[in-house]
């Protein structure tokens, strides 16, 4: 990151067109691309997923194999037609027939083998990269939420897409090598047979052929990659531009990053002209060595058929063959880099499918059924993401069921943690956290999941219908049930408002809505869920004075009944709340009711004095009391983990 | 006036939606049109298409060079000529084949960079349009279309333009060529023998061009499966706490099987598409060249041609068989060409909302005085249904203005109105008694800056951020403006304090922290109209509270417009405007407000005492 500050730095350019402080897109040099040509650990890996498809690539190898066989044989064929079949009389005649019988029988075996070796391959190859996403997704469903925090889903998404596809690439062409290098043994091997002199004559220019492309490979890959980064550069850029467009027209900046967008694509275009020479550099070399061999044919082979040590059609089948060999060459080169590639790939893939399952459900894990109590409760628990840094300390308290708990506390105080561990998102280094009064590493999760309800601080919603995103996976949520929820919340009118009702999609993250509306939409999820407890983490983010009342409302359905561990911003809803808690730096500071509270004179009655309008505003000062110095820092960090959820 | 370029906004996302191919008439129309942007590269195209005709005319050759040679020995043998004199003929021949096999890979090459080249000039010409012209079209137009869809139509349907030249245009030279002349040669010949080798031609033609149109009408079909797919898998991973909170992970996966099972089966019918093709079509390549084989055999038996014409049949079928198979691709290519093209060139072709009028003259500040005067206005594409109706007022420099109302009301609206992110559908509004609607953009945009509801941060460092709208600016500048919005002591306390990078690709700032670089950015421009546009909805009380008597400082330089829906933000303002279904309702100050006793008291007693109205709403 900081090289390339540094080059935005120096690059000062003085046009006037191109200010010192602009830049357009963003780079960032990509992952490796190539790795070792064999990894013996990867492909034993990669094995595994090709495993319940060996039967049928035993086939595909085998139809690969009568394939090439009689691509080798036709040029054969072809000579003896030539050499036996072209005389007068009955002999040639039936020798001519005889071999258009063979060749006959070769086109038909070459159609099915073909047909046979494609098809099995094209398929099987999309089949293994299907398991091996369907793998890594099921696999990350599992893998304990802190990978998640730490890992970019734009980062993840490349293995599930890029990476996978590598593998399938490399699937495809690594069956088809074999026939590549059977073609190429062959076709040596038959020329050598039909004549040594000749046939060693000819290959002499294969070496040549290796050898250059062995030289020009790694420098062309550079040419290729350089061109393929550039199209990221520009491509990046105009992204750019359409996601910020908005703010490009009113800052003015049109000219400036059109300026600078130019020197993006120029760059572009020269580093595609380049690939594109190194690209086509190979065909003459490639061409002139075709033509050296087919003159050396024709001078030596010629003279030999003088010399009568050579029929005609020993010469036709050479020039079949010296047309074909080197494109297995061309095949078998690139199939270098693709290896590469796919070990590369591989690598991240097996890293995502190593990720350790750090929450699983214990061999004897009990359902928690829904005649359970409701209750949560905390007993000293130490909680850290990095446990030398707890977050929560000896934490210890206990929600009775059907009572609601207000959490406060100023950012970093371990609110969020407190409610992911009640759903046990994390297990806790120490202590115990129950639910209706069973330790949750005894229950199985999908049973927590459904009696716990949660309800996050920044709604998310699923591209779907309407209806579908309340019923979630409430499978037997009846279109009734959703909205009687959506009545229950106050969601129902501006549902309604919408063009298809319950039908209308929601695009990209549920954009359509306001984030009132969404949050509207999240509790109604929750009120389908039927749980027992209602975990939430109130939003943050101020909502116009008219949806807020709509929330609150709903708030109050919502814990109608229920068990509620509600992490509270608002005043309203910490007022209304049976018993508040107060976090700081993860320790539980005081607690009772709002009136109790007050009385006491702590420093709940100290904030609340001051009249702020949420409870994560508490300014230095007001908090120095119960959490002095690292409030400041935490307050302005932007704290993942205490972000209920993340976007 | 503006109505017209607004109004076609429906047929370009439709037309952004089209997949199957556009008319015959229009994709002629649009090929030629990207010809003449190829045409642009005048000696690159002709040195391209020289070279391909002498590739081709070499490729042609040397069939015949063979043939020739094998005659040549044939006679030989048979007695029929002078020893030396066909040894020295011999290798005549062996030094014509590598002479023309020189000059073919010469030229090839020479074909293909140069065609490649044209290509790519194409592209980086239409890259720069396409820029542009995104930059500059208006709110309404960006409002409306997808940025998934605009970055697609930037990528992949430059990208199938840019291929046409070379494998569209050369292609089809070097395929006339080839089967015209090389046909030619073999009919003239031996008709009944030509006719026979070239009897695939049809058939492979045909048959490519059908699985070409067929395969990629199943490859768009595909893209969108695919695009189904990773959708589900991206907002899975994005949300993965919703999905594990409702424990929803075997819901996902089914979701996430379905998907994959439906781009599973095509793709896997595309393999079935392809091997079919490519087996059929080698089998009528080789069953042409059987016939060729049995006839011209027994025809050489007779008398009738040579061995060597024989072979020289043999090795054009293989020389003409890779292009032939490549006719698909070359009908792909127009057919590709003439709907990407046809979408690019609806884009480049939009006329844009708001510009510049012809007579356009720079906005000259003097007294600063911001008018409304019966403003109406409806979004391009509400059919007309009012947004605004008749708002009038009028705020001079030093004065504060505060806009509040109900969600939808049209508060964000009169923000955007200032600046022409969109124009008005009817009256007008001036500064210093001049239309903005005939001031230049670029002079009106100097002069009115908004502060916008979502902060977009562009993949740069913090000052670079806070710099956009005066890259030039010095360091100072940039910590005073950050400074007040509350930034500078964040951004010091960072590792790389201002030259940390930020945005889709750096380090994340919250909801507050964003906003308040887009205040720093906007207090950069030090415009004569300064506008809010709830832009404080994240940032706490307490650091509003601040930002505020910072801006205060500045107040009376300028007009300043606060939209606001938390009272706090603006009850100080001069004036507080409440909006309500697009009409101004109330006026007055703070204190007038709440004594009217109307709309904008019924707000205050919602927020400032929630508990006495929350328990009767």
């Amino acid at each position: 990151m900081a090289a390339e500050q540094e080059t935005e730095r120096n690059d000062v350019r003085e046009d006037g067109r191109r200010p010192p402080r602009a830049v357009v897109g963003s780079h960032r040099i990509e992952e490796e691309m190539f790795g070792r040509v064999f990894d013996r650990r990867i492909v034993r890996r990669i094995w595994a997923f090709v495993r319940p498809y060996r039967l049928k690539l035993a086939l595909a190898v085998a139809a690969v194999l009568l394939f090439t066989g009689t691509q080798l044989a036709i040029p054969l064929i072809i000579r003896h037609a030539i050499d036996t079949g072209l005389g007068e009389g009955a002999e040639a005649r039936s020798a001519l027939n005889l071999s258009m019988l063979a060749f006959a029988i070769a086109i038909a075996l070459n159609f099915a083998a073909s047909w046979v070796q494609e098809s099995i391959v094209g398929k099987t190859a999309e089949n293994v990269l299907f398991d091996i996403r369907t793998a890594m997704f099921g696999h990350l469903q599992r893998v304990s939420l802190s990978f998640m925090d730490k890992t970019e889903v734009g980062r993840l998404m490349s293995r599930l897409q890029g990476d996978v596809n590598a593998m399938q690439e490399f699937l495809e062409t690594s069956v088809l090598s074999v026939g590549d290098i059977v073609l190429l043994f062959g076709i040596v091997f038959l020329m050598l047979w039909l004549n040594v002199e000749l046939g060693l004559l000819t290959l002499a220019v294969l070496p040549v052929l290796f050898v250059v492309r062995i030289f020009w490979l790694p420098r062309a890959r550079l040419a290729f990659m350089a061109a393929h980064e550039s199209n990221s550069v520009a491509n990046g850029a105009l992204a750019e531009a359409i996601h910020g467009v908005r703010t490009v027209q009113s800052m003015g900046r049109q000219q400036v990053n059109f300026a600078l967008y130019d020197d993006k694509a120029s760059a572009n275009l020269r580093a595609h002209r380049k690939a594109a020479k190194y690209a086509q550099v190979m065909v003459p070399i490639v061409d002139s060595l075709t033509g050296i061999a087919m003159a050396v044919l024709v001078v030596v082979g010629g003279a030999m058929v003088l010399d009568q040590r050579l029929d005609v059609g020993v010469m036709v089948a050479f020039l079949f063959y010296i047309q074909r060999f080197f494109d297995p060459i061309r095949s078998l080169t690139m199939q270098y880099s693709v290896m590469q590639r796919a070990m590369a790939s591989g690598q991240r893939l097996t890293e995502v499918l190593d990720v350790p399952v750090d929450i699983t459900d214990a061999p004897d894990a009990i359902e928690l059924g829904p005649d359970m109590d409701g209750s949560v409760e905390f007993r000293d628990v130490t909680f850290g993401y990095n446990p030398a840094q707890p977050i929560l300390k000896n934490l210890s308290f206990r929600v009775n069921p059907g009572e609601t708990v207000a959490l406060i506390g100023p950012t970093g105080s371990g609110k969020s943690s407190a409610m992911a561990l009640a759903h046990r998102f994390y297990d806790v280094q120490q202590g115990q956290v129950l639910v209706g009064g069973h330790d949750v590493r005894a229950l199985t999760q999908a049973s927590l999941g459904r009696q716990i309800a949660m309800v996050l601080q920044e709604p998310f919603l699923f591209t779907g219908t309407v209806l579908e995103n309340i019923r979630f996976n409430k499978a037997d949520a009846s279109r009734e049930d959703v909205v009687a929820a959506a009545i229950a919340v106050g969601a129902h009118d501006f549902i309604m408002a919408l063009p298809q009702g319950y039908e209308t999609m929601m695009g990209e993250r549920g954009g359509s809505l306001s984030l009132g509306q969404r949050q509207l939409v999240s509790f109604a999820r929750a009120l389908v869920a039927d749980a027992k407890i209602l975990v939430l983490d109130e939003a943050t983010a101020s909502i116009d004075s008219y949806t807020e009342m709509l929330i609150q409302k709903a708030l109050q359905t919502l814990l109608q009944g229920r068990t509620g561990l509600v992490i509270a911003h608002r005043l309203a809803t910490i007022r209304d709340a049976d018993r508040i808690i107060v976090l700081a730096n993860g320790e539980l500071i005081e607690q009772g009711s709002h009136q109790e509270l007050i009385k006491s004179g702590g420093l709940y009655s100290s904030l609340y004095s001051m009249s702020y309008a949420s409870f994560d505003d508490i300014p230095l000062a007001g908090a120095a009391a119960a959490a002095p110095q690292t409030a400041q820092a935490n307050a302005e960090e932007p704290d993942k983990n205490d972000t209920g959820s993340r976007t | 006036m503006s109505a017209a370029p607004q109004d076609r906004l429906p047929d370009i996302a439709e037309l952004m939606r089209h997949t199957s191919v556009t008319g015959w008439r229009d994709g002629l129309g649009t090929i030629a049109r990207v010809v003449r942007i190829d045409m642009q590269s005048r000696w690159a195209v002709t040195i391209a298409l020289v070279s391909t005709l002498v590739a081709a005319s070499m490729q042609l050759v040397i069939p015949r060079l063979l043939g020739r040679a094998i005659d040549q020995t044939q006679l030989l043998v048979s007695g029929g000529a002078e020893e030396t004199a066909a040894r020295s003929a011999l290798l005549a021949t062996a030094l014509l084949v590598l002479l023309v096999s020189v000059l073919r890979g010469i030229f090839t090459t020479l074909q293909n960079y140069f065609s490649e080249s044209v290509g790519h000039h194409t592209g980086y010409v239409l890259r720069l349009a396409y820029y542009e012209k995104i930059q500059n079209l208006s709110f309404g137009f960006h409002d409306r279309v997808h940025s998934g869809d605009l970055i697609t139509l930037g990528m992949l349907d430059l990208e199938g333009v840019r291929m046409f030249f070379s494998t569209g245009l050369v292609r089809i030279v070097l395929l006339s060529i080839l089967i015209g002349i090389g046909g030619y040669m073999l009919l003239s010949t031996d008709l009944l023998l030509g006719l026979m080798a070239l009897s695939f031609v049809p058939f492979v033609a045909w048959r490519s061009s059908v699985t070409q149109l067929r395969l990629r009408g199943t490859w768009l079909e595909l893209q969108e499966r695919l695009s189904v797919l990773s959708r589900v898998m991206e907002e899975n991973l994005g949300g993965i706490r919703v999905v594990r909170a409702f424990a929803a992970q075997p819901h996902e996966m089914q979701k996430f099987a379905v998907a994959s099972e439906r781009a599973l089966q095509l793709a896997h019918q595309r393999v079935d598409i392809r091997v079919r093709n490519t087996s059929a079509m080698t089998l009528s390549f080789f069953m042409a060249m059987g016939l060729v084989l049995w006839v011209g055999g027994s025809k050489v038996a007779t008398g009738q041609i040579t061995v060597g014409t024989l072979a020289s049949f043999l090795t054009f079928m293989t020389i003409l068989q890779m292009p032939v198979r490549q006719l698909g691709l070359l009908v792909n290519s127009f057919a590709r060409t003439s709907t990407c093209g046809a979408r690019i060139f609806a884009m480049l072709d939009l006329e844009l909302a708001v510009q510049n009028a012809p007579d356009a003259h720079d906005l000259v500040v003097t007294d600063g005085v911001l008018r409304f005067e019966n403003v109406d206005f409806s979004y391009p594409g509400a059919d007309g249904r009012p947004a605004l109706r008749n708002i009038s007022f009028e705020a001079r420099r030093g004065e504060t203005i505060g806009l509040i109302g109900p969600p939808g009301s049209g508060k964000t609206t009169i923000a955007h109105l200032i600046p022409r992110f969109y124009d008005v559908t009817g009256g007008c509004i001036s500064i210093d008694g001049q239309d903005i609607r005939k001031a230049t953009l670029q002079s009106l945009r100097r002069a009115v800056a908004v502060v916008q509801q979502d902060v977009f941060l562009f993949t740069t460092s913090l000052e670079n951020n806070i710099a956009y709208g005066d890259p030039w600016a010095k360091t100072d500048r940039i910590e005073r403006a950050s400074g007040s919005a509350q930034l500078h002591r964040y951004i010091m306390g960072l590792p790389s304090g201002y030259r940390t990078v930020v945005g889709e690709r750096g380090a994340s700032l919250s909801g507050g922290q964003r906003q308040r670089m887009s205040i720093a950015r906007t207090l950069m421009l030090n415009p004569a109209v300064l506008v809010f546009d709830d832009s404080t909805a994240a940032v706490d009380a307490n650091t509003e509270r601040q930002i505020r008597d910072e801006i205060r400082e500045h107040a009376s330089e300028r007009v300043t417009i606060i939209v606001a829906h938390r009272l706090s933000s603006l009850m100080h303002s001069d004036r507080i405007l409440f909006v309500e279904k697009g009409e101004i309702v109330e006026s007055g100050t703070h204190d007038e407000l709440l004594a009217l006793n109307g709309r904008y008291r019924a707000l205050y007693d919602l927020q400032v005492r929630p508990e006495a109205s929350g328990g009767k709403g």
